[in-house]
């Protein structure tokens, strides 16, 4: 139980941190308005368009915009040498690792919501009556983001260039996730909706998910020593 | 200084190694232009296909060997183990660019395009981005031991989603018609092709590692050059 309190206890600081500053999610926000911004003046798409490249800008614009954000979450710990900090604290890694995760699943799909809201509302694309099967999607495509982002931002922040570091080591590991997600919503939101192939690629994320959600948790102390 | 650093070359090994390679590759360059017949259709330029194949076996291999090595690198604690890693993604990225390179060149005239995005195609690309994140990552992170934690826990993650990938394009591409690509490449293979085939993927696989072990060498003086740099630097500082 012990295990767990603590993963809620940096889960709990990271939002607080959060809720002070509101770095992550505003940068987030206005990242991903700016990429609907160009898909527009870009593509300048007709109703037929949006229908046939909203699910693919949508999750380009949802992994931009979460790299974005991850990429603070270990580079913030690295001022002032924070980490240190965590890492002296009677908690096991694990649990720094999970905290950290679960903070950046939070503010990930917070930020998604958002940019899933404006898409529909800026573009008139139907979402609303599917939105429980897109929430469903949503949510194993960026679990397992987030948890194999969180990861390589921990790694990535060890580096010179972090901030380039990161989408280099995280987009060849993502792709599943990308492929799945993008495949499910343009299923989930086709008229009909194909069901069979939505669910097909949503057994697909969550296998996904078990595996990278259980290496990173395998793997977090050997990038955390010393 | 740690046995580590007291760098010795094993001629004996390497040279050997070397020597068989080179014969096997002249056994493959016999076997595939002479030996194996002009394809039908395609006519020369199927020639292509022994040496892509075989260097596309041994960048997937190699993936798995920088895994292999890093696994056990993070249970001994020994650097041996990262060198033996970092050796072979490098070797198995150039494999793996040789695979890339030439894919296209026996594309264009035999499917009329010079690339698809179906299963393999895309699997290889992506694992090519994966090595490229890897060795990256090792020029990015200054301590050596970092560098060799950090890069061993990213070549596990690659060479799972290496599989993955693979599977996940593959569903895919099941569930859509294919464009362009007529029949399997590998059906219905004569049996001197065969033989060519095989015999290039063995030269490719030895030369690999004489390359691997070569490389291990090299790795290991830069190794033992930047401390014996770090060490200067302290003694120079001493002095001053």
């Amino acid at each position: 139980m012990k295990f767990w309190s603590r993963t809620a206890a940096i889960l709990m600081k990271d939002l607080l941190t959060e809720y002070k500053t509101k770095d992550v999610l505003t940068s987030m926000l206005l990242f991903g308005l700016l990429v609907i911004l160009m898909f527009n003046f870009a593509f300048e798409p007709d109703a037929d368009e949006i229908r046939q490249f909203g699910p693919g800008l949508l999750w380009m614009t949802f992994i931009f915009a979460g790299l974005l954000g991850m990429n603070r979450s270990f580079a913030a710990e690295k001022e002032n040498d924070a980490l240190d900090g965590l890492m002296l604290s009677p908690v096991n890694w694990s649990s720094i690792y999970l905290g950290k995760m679960l903070a950046n699943l939070l503010f990930l799909l917070l930020a998604q919501a958002i940019i899933l809201c404006l898409f529909s509302l800026l573009f008139n694309y139907g979402i609303w009556p599917r939105i429980g099967w897109m929430a469903a999607i949503t949510f194993l495509g960026t679990l397992g983001f987030a948890s194999v982002g969180t990861l390589l931002a921990a790694v990535s922040a060890n580096t010179r260039m972090s901030e380039v570091m990161l989408p280099v080591l995280l987009v060849p590991l993502v792709l599943p996730v990308i492929l799945g997600a993008v495949l499910a919503t343009a299923a989930n939101f086709a008229q009909p909706p194909e069901e069979r192939v939505m669910f097909f690629w949503m057994q697909v994320l969550a296998a996904y998910d078990i595996i990278f959600v259980a290496l990173p948790l395998m793997t977090f102390d050997y990038v955390l020593e010393k | 200084m740690n046995g580590f650093l007291q760098f010795r070359v094993r001629p004996g090994e390497k040279y050997g190694l070397g020597l068989l390679a080179l014969l096997a590759m002249m056994a493959a360059l016999y076997a595939i232009f002479v030996l194996a017949p002009v394809e039908l259709t395609m006519g020369i330029v199927q020639k292509i296909f022994y040496f892509h194949v075989a260097s596309a076996w041994v960048g997937f291999l190699a993936i798995y060997l920088v895994c292999f090595c890093s696994l056990r690198f993070l249970r001994k604690r020994d650097r041996q183990w990262d060198v033996r890693a970092a050796s072979a993604a490098e070797v198995g990225a150039v494999f793996l660019t040789l695979n890339l390179v030439s894919g296209p060149i026996w594309a264009k005239p035999v499917w009329g395009i010079w690339w698809t995005w179906d299963a393999r195609l895309t699997t290889t690309f992506v694992l090519w981005l994966i090595y490229m994140g890897y060795l990256m990552l090792r020029r990015l992170v200054e301590s050596p031991e970092q560098r060799a934690r950090l890069s061993a826990v990213v070549s596990i993650f690659g060479a799972v989603n290496a599989l993955i990938v693979y599977m996940a394009n593959r569903w895919w591409r099941t569930q859509h018609p294919q464009p362009v690509i007529a029949g399997g490449e590998d059906s219905g293979l004569h049996p001197d092709m065969m033989l060519a085939l095989m015999v290039t993927l063995l030269a490719l696989t030895l030369l690999f590692f004489c390359l691997w072990k070569m490389g291990c060498d090299l790795e290991r003086s830069r190794e033992s050059v930047e401390s014996l740099r770090r060490t200067a630097q302290r003694h120079l500082r001493e002095v001053q």
